[in-house]
């Protein structure tokens, strides 16, 4: 910890506004409440408004996940870490049961998170609308008289021009059935994951200056037609080539040289405790 | 005709400004042309006062900046009014001014009973998104949620429009001003309003175009009984169209009745010369 720094790098001001702009998002589920935000050590659109929340949110008991994609060691995760480690000095886990602040970039993890845990999305573009309508206030006004319209237009439109809802990631939800709201990048396999998540879901915008919050058991449905239902990504048949675990979000790699696809867990710090887990169990039967 | 009508309007005014003492003391009736010349008030609408009765077509006239587009936007709550009262007679608004509903209220009234052709498409369409997803997009707000059933209304309308079917899906930013302005059509159609406003539909088309467009709408009176509010500034337009007429000048009626009595024999002089200055 670096003795010259103010305790999680923002003043207590700053950390003051945030929460405040956090409690109302609380408050308002799926309600994005704009915050001034701040400049940050890291460039705008590299979690700049996940970051904010976690620091201003973060007690030296806490215990910090950082996962970028689903990987905890790429440059993003480490750099997050490294500044959030430096300022404040609390433990860093790559274990998502052990952690009681994740701070996460397009994925949620593959553990079920519980009470006692917080998420913390980064999210590039908090308006679900902005495709159909580039006017920010309109937008606002959309969202308060409840015209969802365009959200539900831009699906159509994909039916129409793929037959089916293309969405790769960031599938708007209505959040307590009154919001719609973008749930950031995370992949549509990860959207029932907020419906009555046990953890609070914090989502932070810093180049767009918005907070938003999915609270504890709140309802959370994706937009779907009635003739065409919501689906998430299916992986039928396949599973990690590492660890062997099925029904989870993998990653399609293809090997350049031989042409082959072979499917890994998208969560590293998963598939690492599926690996740890067999290998004790093998030692446990080998060496008993 | 002695049954009620659809559409009551009274006493609409917009003006953009607040006036001086001048024009307020004197009063609008002063003033030479629509605005103020102390403090560059404009009174667009000056007490515009009509009733719309179902299945009519009503023609508005009038030059450039008589007032015309704007009472069109007030009526289709693009604009709101200075003062004045709508009355649409169905069974769920009864005698409510609709100019004093919330935004909600009147964006149901858009959705549910108004349909609405501008007379440059780029307002009425969204260019970037596909015709069929255009006129979808006024089912969904409408409360459709079934792709199979707003997919079929969408084609139904686009080929009673005389949309080829193999462009359907294609951005209307691709099409014709006058196939554009088709889409419109269907678009305004597309929830079955019992009240449809054209903005100068056929400005800017070709005559052979203008004429199939005003066809379309004639064919679309007859045979849905909707009725119409006509802007225009084209006689030619008005007389093919509408039953009955309203002259306006500087924001004010100053004629109004039977279309063929308007035109064949005006009493007022500013009427006059708008019809003997047909080329």
């Amino acid at each position: 910890m670096k003795a010259n720094t103010h305790f999680a790098f923002f003043d207590e001001g700053s950390k003051k506004e945030i929460r405040r702009a956090i409690m109302k998002a609380v408050a308002i589920p799926g309600y994005q409440v704009p915050f001034a935000s701040r400049e940050m050590p890291i460039a705008r659109g590299w979690g700049t408004g996940g970051l904010q929340i976690t620091l201003s949110i973060i007690g030296q008991s806490d215990v910090l996940k950082v996962i970028d994609q689903g990987a905890d060691e790429s440059v993003n995760a480490v750099s997050i870490k490294k500044l959030v480690h430096e300022t404040t000095g609390v433990d860093i886990t790559e274990r998502t049961t052990e952690a009681s602040l994740i701070q996460s970039r397009h994925r949620i993890p593959e553990v079920p998170l519980t009470k006692d845990q917080i998420l913390v999305l980064q999210v590039p573009m908090p308006e679900p609308l902005r495709a159909v309508e580039a006017k920010e206030y309109r937008t606002k006004r959309m969202h308060a008289e409840d015209d969802y319209s365009g959200a539900w237009l831009m699906l159509f439109e994909q039916i129409m021009k793929y037959g089916k809802t293309a969405t790769a990631a960031d599938h708007p939800v209505y959040v307590n059935g009154r919001y719609v709201m973008a749930p950031s990048p995370i992949p549509r396999f990860d959207n029932p994951k907020m419906h009555h998540s046990e953890a609070l879901i914090l989502l932070g915008a810093g180049r767009e200056k918005k907070i938003y919050a999915v609270p504890p058991y709140t309802n959370v449905k994706s937009l779907a037609f009635e003739d065409y239902p919501f689906t998430v990504e299916s992986f039928e048949g396949q599973q990690c080539h590492l660890c062997g675990s099925a029904g989870i979000f993998l990653d399609e790699l293809i090997d350049q040289q031989t042409g082959k696809t072979v499917y890994q867990c998208n969560d590293t710090s998963y598939c690492m405790d599926q690996l740890n887990q067999k290998e004790k169990a093998e030692v446990q039967t080998s060496y008993a | 005709m002695h049954e009620e009508p659809i559409l009551e309007v009274r006493n609409l005014r917009k003006q953009f400004g607040t006036g001086c003492y001048k024009c307020r003391e004197l009063g609008t009736r002063e003033l030479e042309k629509n605005f103020c010349k102390h403090c560059g008030t404009v009174y667009a609408c000056q007490d515009i006062s009509f009733d719309l009765f179902p299945g009519e077509i009503l023609g508005i006239v009038g030059e450039s900046g008589s007032g015309k587009s704007t009472m069109m936007q007030c009526l289709y709550f693009d604009a709101d009014v200075t003062s004045g009262e709508a009355y649409i007679n169905n069974s769920i608004l009864a005698r409510q001014n609709v100019f004093e509903l919330s935004s909600q209220q009147k964006r149901s009234i858009r959705n549910h009973v108004y349909g609405m052709v501008y007379q440059n498409p780029v307002h009425g369409l969204k260019m970037n998104f596909s015709s069929v997803g255009n006129i979808a997009e006024k089912l969904i707000a409408a409360g459709n949620r079934n792709v199979a059933v707003m997919e079929s209304t969408s084609k139904k309308l686009l080929e009673s429009v005389h949309i080829p079917l193999h462009r359907m899906k294609e951005e209307p930013r691709n099409f014709s001003g006058g196939m554009q302005q088709r889409v419109q059509i269907a678009k305004a159609l597309s929830n079955n309003p019992p009240i449809l406003f054209l903005d100068e539909v056929t400005t800017g088309l070709d005559l052979s175009v203008q004429a199939n467009v005003l066809d379309l709408i004639k064919k679309i009176q007859r045979d849905l009984g909707i009725s119409m509010i006509v802007v225009s500034h084209d006689l030619a337009v008005i007389r093919m169209l509408a039953d009955r007429t309203i002259v306006l000048l500087n924001g004010k009626i100053i004629e109004q009745g039977l279309t063929d009595q308007v035109l064949e024999d005006p009493q007022h002089e500013y009427t006059q010369q708008l019809v003997y200055s047909l080329l």
